[in-house]
């Protein structure tokens, strides 16, 4: 009962952070300076008047956001303007799925890079392998996005020839985008399994059941790593959104047509529903995630079920 | 080793995870052993894989404005008149075989071939034309570049909703075949405005089957319901990744179009593009690194083009607003910019340094050379405009949109103020795209950066915009003997006599100086040696029937 409680608490919160988020967006978006028709060619004003009334954006502002929300409700994103002849449902629906492949891959690139190092270093603490491997997650954490990305198509598409530099259909370039996704987390990761492991490592039971004489092997997989990878569970959450919902960088170096560009075009456009519409999907997915991850982490730690 | 089909909307190995590592595996494989690239297969095929900037907003001739949309579009349909393969200053007969004009060139008649058919093989009419005018035309549609069809006697007043009758509207159809336009005033060069994507035409029964005429953004034009007349039609579309066009069986010159089909790839990163270009991935580019002309003049066989492009660079003054709104502070700007250091060491790609506003067109118009980097006459100017020393100019900024290439120019330009000028209190403010057209706008600024592409080959095109009243104006200048002179220079028929009379108008244009002129455009792309008979052309509008590709590996000669 208690925890059937929890859940429907979280769900709540989640729900009404979502509306909080919508609103917000709606707002900002429209109280942002320019306007999605001006062009550096002046549209004459009776055309551009005219353009608002084919939107709707006649209307007072509080009425326009009602009319939104009753849309938003039927699962209408409205149309793009940005996209003409698309609405955002379909400008979504055609980037999700590349941004979800990029994603997935790139997470579990990402997982299985960053955990074994992330234990290898625990493990053989504040030895030389520790240091180096902990300096390489550094360097991946400060290189950014975009010095990895045209790096590997510069060597794995151009020099090697293994993979396209670029565009999606029949190209092999988007395994290069998950890669650089993959290494730029993994770095996050392996930190994060590291510290949590060390944390692990020195408490109590770990020490009883060396004592016992349990095989370091077995302590290390057996009875630290299920509270070890605890934390990385819990960044899973927003890091899963977050490469789903595409990332910008990886996308334009590798000519990739997910949502990521989207997000940042929609935005210099002025594209107001598309601003909404993907701002939406991200912290519907974000909030999902977050929401899996509270019940996975209460499977994981029973601590958790019990504090509450 | 054969690669998946061309056409799939996904790759095949898409669909379940297991498939997927599969494919992750063979795409290593087939990539590491394939024998032929993109480029060579498609070459093969007769397929123009080209990149084509930024994502097309539209595919409605009435609906877009930018270069990329327009060139998807010149594959789609075809106008009254299309352009010339080797030089836009000429025209070729499209839908109509022959034109005429009575004596003032203020109505123009079109005599349309018989045998041109939409993609879904309805003839092409004159009724066609009309209803297109009048759909670009409709108030209710509000078309961005509905202006281009003011030539048309009361096409403004229609546009503006001033007038409700499309029938007074300068433009009918005498049985199916003949088109006739009256214009406003006279006007030689209107072939050459015809040519441009606004005067397209488009099929009503389609039109109409999604919705009403002026429902500006129906689903007709997605693929499967397009319907276009020109020498390709619509098959793909996926936002982001690709517009494909392959050839129009219906299309009345079908014997002679080269190419099976085009693939325009929107890839906005010109350094993606780059390398596209380097992996095989694409025959044509769209644009060009500027750190990486240098490496690419060096190359033998330079896959690099740098020509010619009809547009302008340049800084609009606000003329309404101190300092700017003295004509001798401007002219003293204008003398105190070494232009040729602009073009050499900052914008690199082989750009003419502006002597005047309108860029000179080969055996046409030839601007005059008004403006050159005198620091001597500059301070003469700037003393006349009553300063003693540049110290004593009040602050003012240069606007620019958010763009490195455009800070550094507007940095070279802060320094050339400072050395010649002794101005020490000159700002440099960027803007986001949008704000910065709104500040421009509303005459929120004292210099403000611009760039202007002729929409046709004619000067009119471009020293149209500084008559009083027009909405590109954007400085508050005015002047009524330029005003006049523009007047003057329609109703000449000779090109010598009306170029000259341009060429005066815009004396007065650079007396005045609402403007400091920069430089003149190149067009800087990369080209596959595959592609035969692409030549440079001013506008860049290349007809793409006439493009052929033939692998340049087989003894084919450049």
């Amino acid at each position: 009962m208690d925890s059937l409680r929890y859940l429907l608490s979280r769900l709540a919160q989640s729900v009404f952070a979502l509306f909080c988020i919508i609103t917000l967006t709606f707002f900002l978006a429209r109280l942002a300076p320019g306007g999605p028709f001006l062009d550096e060619k002046k549209i004459p004003e009776h055309l551009v008047e005219q353009m608002k009334r084919n939107y709707g954006f006649d209307k007072p502002l509080p009425l326009q956001y009602v009319r939104y929300l009753g849309l938003l409700l039927q699962g209408d994103l409205g149309p793009s303007f940005g996209n003409k002849g698309f609405t955002v449902n379909e400008v979504i629906a055609e980037g999700f799925p590349v941004s979800f492949v990029l994603g997935i891959c790139g997470l579990a690139i990402a997982l299985a890079i960053g955990i074994p190092v992330g234990v290898m270093a625990a493990a053989r603490r504040n030895t030389a392998l520790d240091y180096s491997l902990m300096a390489l997650a550094m360097l991946g954490i400060c290189l950014p996005t975009f010095v990895i990305a045209p790096l590997l198509g510069e060597i794995f598409a151009l020099k090697l020839g293994w993979f396209d530099v670029a565009l999606w259909e029949n190209s092999s370039a988007w395994i290069l985008g998950a890669v650089t996704l993959g290494l730029y987390y993994s770095a996050y990761i392996a930190r994060l399994t590291r510290g949590s492991m060390l944390d692990v490592l020195n408490q109590d039971f770990i020490r009883t059941a060396r004592a016992k004489g349990v095989p370091p092997l077995t302590i290390l997989f057996k009875h630290a790593f299920r509270g070890g990878v605890s934390p990385v569970v819990a960044f899973l959450g927003p890091a899963l959104a977050g490469l789903i919902s595409g990332s910008f960088v990886v996308e334009s170096v590798f000519g990739l047509p997910g949502l990521g560009q989207h997000f940042i075009k929609a935005v210099t456009n002025r594209d107001y529903w598309l601003i909404n519409g993907t701002v939406t999907v991200l912290a519907t997915l974000i909030l999902t995630m977050n929401f899996l991850v509270d019940i996975l982490q209460a499977w994981l730690d029973p601590r958790t079920r019990a504090n509450r | 080793m054969p690669r998946p089909l061309q056409d799939q909307t996904l790759p095949g190995w898409f669909s379940n995870p297991v498939r997927l590592a599969v494919g992750l595996v063979l795409a290593l494989h087939l990539s590491s052993c394939r024998e032929e690239t993109r480029v060579e297969r498609a070459t093969r095929e007769k397929i123009l894989l080209l990149g084509n900037g930024a994502e097309p907003k539209a595919l409605d001739p009435h609906l877009v404005s930018s270069v990329g949309d327009s060139n998807i579009l010149r594959a789609l349909f075809e106008g009254l008149v299309t352009y010339h393969p080797e030089n836009d200053s000429l025209n070729e007969p499209g839908v109509a075989e022959r034109w005429e004009s009575n004596a003032d060139f203020s109505e123009w008649r079109f005599y349309l071939r018989d045998d041109a058919r939409w993609s879904n093989g309805d003839p092409v009419t004159a009724q066609d034309f009309v209803y297109s005018y009048q759909r670009i035309l409709h108030p209710e549609m509000g078309s961005p570049y509905a202006s281009m069809l003011y030539f048309l006697k009361n096409a403004e007043a229609f546009n503006r909703g001033d007038l409700k009758d499309f029938a007074e509207v300068g433009v009918k159809a005498e049985g199916e075949r003949v088109l006739v336009c009256t214009l406003v005033g006279p006007a030689p060069f209107f072939p050459d405005v015809v040519k441009h994507t606004s005067w397209l035409p488009v099929h009503r029964g389609t039109i109409e089957k999604f919705g009403k005429m002026t429902d500006p953004y129906t689903p007709w034009q997605k693929p499967g319901n397009h319907v276009s007349n020109g020498a390709f039609m619509l098959t793909d579309w996926r936002i982001n990744a690709h517009v494909k066009v392959r050839k129009n069986p219906h299309y009345w010159d079908a014997a002679n179009v080269k190419p099976n089909g085009i693939d325009f790839l929107p890839l906005e990163s010109p350094f993606t593009e780059e390398k596209a270009f380097r992996n095989g991935l694409i025959h044509l580019s769209y644009s060009m690194p500027e750190s990486l002309i240098g490496e690419y003049k060096a190359l033998p066989d330079s896959p690099l083009h740098i020509e010619t492009y009809a547009g302008s660079y340049f800084y609009r003054c606000n003329v309404t607003k101190k300092p700017t709104d003295n004509a001798d502070f401007r002219r003293a700007l204008a003398y105190a910019i070494d232009r040729e250091v602009i073009v050499k060491y900052v914008t690199l790609g082989g750009q003419t340094p502006a002597t005047a506003f309108t860029p000179p067109s080969e055996g046409g118009y030839q601007p005059p050379k008004v403006i050159s980097f005198d620091p001597a006459k500059a301070r003469e100017y700037l003393r006349k405009a009553g300063y003693a020393s540049g110290a004593e100019v009040p602050e003012f900024t240069i606007l620019i949109n958010t763009l490195e290439s455009h800070r550094n120019i507007a940095m070279a330009i802060q320094d050339m103020w400072k050395k010649n000028l002794g101005i020490e209190k000159v700002k440099i403010e960027n803007q986001e795209w949008k704000v910065f057209q709104q500040t421009t706008q509303d005459l929120n600024y004292d210099v403000s950066r611009a760039g202007w592409i002729g929409d046709y080959v004619d000067p009119n095109t471009f020293l149209g915009i500084w008559v009083t009243g027009d909405s590109n104006n954007y400085t508050g200048w005015s002047n009524p003997d330029y005003d006049r002179l523009m007047r003057e220079s329609s109703h000449l028929s000779d090109p010598a006599a009306r170029y000259a009379k341009l060429a005066e108008a815009e004396t007065v244009l650079m007396d005045g100086m609402p403007i400091l002129p920069l430089y003149w455009y190149t067009r800087v792309y990369l080209l596959h040696p595959d592609v035969r008979n692409w030549h440079p052309l001013l506008l860049d509008n290349h007809p793409y029937k006439h493009i052929d590709l033939i692998p340049s590996g087989e003894g084919g000669s450049l």
